[in-house]
């Protein structure tokens, strides 16, 4: 299987207090990986150095085997520049916790704008691609709301569209649901097990313990800016290891 | 004089007033947004430089700048002035002062964007040009409107302010009325007229926020 995403030995500081400590990752392609963990564990900000909206100090990035970012000997980051930089982050998509969807612009224009002005692509096949995509989100008839019409489960999966659109080699969520009450968030958490029948790569940053055990085919546990414990969703969730058993512990008490 | 004559050589004057207006804007809203990208920047050279010339519009009197700007030139380097210079001086005048008042409510805007705009719009692929003017400024517009009316009504009012100067706009003329025929009458009809004007500017920059309300 073809690797997408390899992150090696990823360091990550804030102001010198180090929150990630030398984490290796892959992630194969049609792959389903979740990373769950305490709060405060560095989940997010691992999703956010793969993602480039934090930047590495320590270790590389490759997407589809090429360099996306790394650190020199000496400690100096590069992170590559104009066409390179944009077909890197045209391989990747993430979907937002607060979904961050643009207000001023309608549902098909969130989902539209960006394959029509950055990917130049005809505008008559974007709209019937996005389209189908509202179809496939169950929100064909909300083409022309606007965001703050819709609910969060609808803004979510609106997000989720808008990220497939530019049709990414492997797809971001960073707590997809965490933002919503339980009704939405199965409304979310079944559009994103529909996707993994796709097939499409994904990295799921989530605190849904019952979903991420159905949904994955390997499970990254993290503590303290460390993978604590990674492997297929049973044996994770199974496994006889102190800090993993706490933190499932607290989960299956509420 | 007649009424009828005082209301034509008024309304002439309010041309020139409207000249005055509609050209400020025209200058002062483009170079607004260009000092607040300065007074926002990296540079701390370029911060500090643009914090000095906000803070001195803001700091001396509007009457006194277009003093300087129109005298300037001839006290600083001998220049002739006078001619059409004149409105050109009131012109310079007006946009650098209504610029540094529109830097700042530029910025409040700006500043007041969540970054997860800025992130999506990353993510997605926009470049920072594409990603202001498609995603941040058509927010901001939204956000600043009401600051800008404010200015804009204030800036109706401050056109008189041209009379230091001695252009014939509508108050200079008012004034050279009253003091010619001792009556008070231009000065009601001048009050009436920056009235009427307020009234149109109000109503004008209200539908515009109406028509942005279409989303939150």
């Amino acid at each position: 299987m073809r690797k997408i995403l390899e992150m090696n030995h990823i360091r990550k500081e804030f102001d010198g207090l180090e929150v990630i400590h030398d984490i290796s990752l892959s992630v194969e392609e049609g792959e389903i990986l979740s990373i769950i963990g305490p709060s405060g564990s560095g989940k997010s900000t691992l999703l956010r150095c793969a993602t480039m909206l934090e930047k590495i100090d320590g270790g590389e990035i490759l997407y589809m085997g090429e360099r996306a970012a790394w650190t020199e000997p000496d400690g100096k980051r590069v992170y590559p520049k104009g066409a390179k930089e944009k077909k890197i982050k045209s391989y990747f998509g993430l979907v937002f916790q607060n979904f961050n969807l643009f207000p001023h612009y309608s549902v098909i224009k969130n989902i539209t704008d960006a394959p029509i002005v950055i990917q130049k692509r005809p505008k008559e096949e974007v709209y019937q691609e996005a389209r189908e995509l509202l179809a496939k989100m169950g929100l064909s008839d909300k083409e022309d709301a606007y965001p703050c019409q819709l609910s969060g489960g609808q803004c979510q999966r609106v997000a989720i569209a808008r990220a497939l659109a530019l049709n990414p080699k492997i797809l971001f969520f960073d707590e997809p649901t965490s933002a919503l009450d339980p009704e939405l968030t199965g409304e979310v958490l079944k559009v994103i097990k529909s996707l993994a029948d796709l097939h499409i790569t994904m990295v799921i940053v989530t605190h849904e313990m019952a979903f991420a055990r159905d949904i994955s085919d390997r499970i990254i546990f993290m503590d303290k800016g460390v993978v604590a414990l990674e492997g297929k969703p049973e044996d994770v969730f199974d496994a006889d290891h102190t800090r993993i058993k706490e933190f499932l512990g607290k989960f299956n008490r509420v | 004089m007649s009424f009828s004559v005082m209301l034509e050589q008024l309304s002439g004057g309010m041309i020139k007033s409207l000249g005055i207006f509609v050209l400020t804007l025209v200058f002062s809203l483009p170079l607004g947004l260009l000092v607040s990208f300065a007074r926002m920047s990296k540079n701390s050279l370029l911060r500090t430089v643009t914090k000095a010339y906000i803070s001195l519009m803001r700091g001396t009197p509007l009457m006194l700048q277009l003093l300087v700007v129109y005298f300037g030139p001839y006290y600083l380097f001998g220049m002739r002035i006078g001619g059409s210079y004149r409105f050109m001086a009131i012109i310079i005048g007006f946009a650098l002062n209504y610029a540094a008042y529109f830097a700042e409510i530029y910025r409040s805007g700006i500043e007041s964007m969540p970054v997860g705009q800025y992130e999506a719009a990353n993510i997605l692929g926009y470049s920072k040009t594409q990603c202001f003017f498609r995603i941040i400024f058509p927010q901001v517009v939204k956000r600043i409107l009401p600051a800008v009316t404010n200015e804009v009504i204030t800036l109706v009012k401050d056109t008189s302010l041209s009379f230091s100067l001695a252009y014939a706009e509508m108050f200079t003329i008012a004034k050279q009325i009253a003091a010619a025929e001792t009556t008070f009458i231009p000065f009601v009809v001048a009050a009436v007229f920056y009235f009427v004007f307020n009234l149109v500017v109000a109503v004008g920059m209200e539908t515009i926020e109406k028509k942005l309300s279409y989303y939150q």
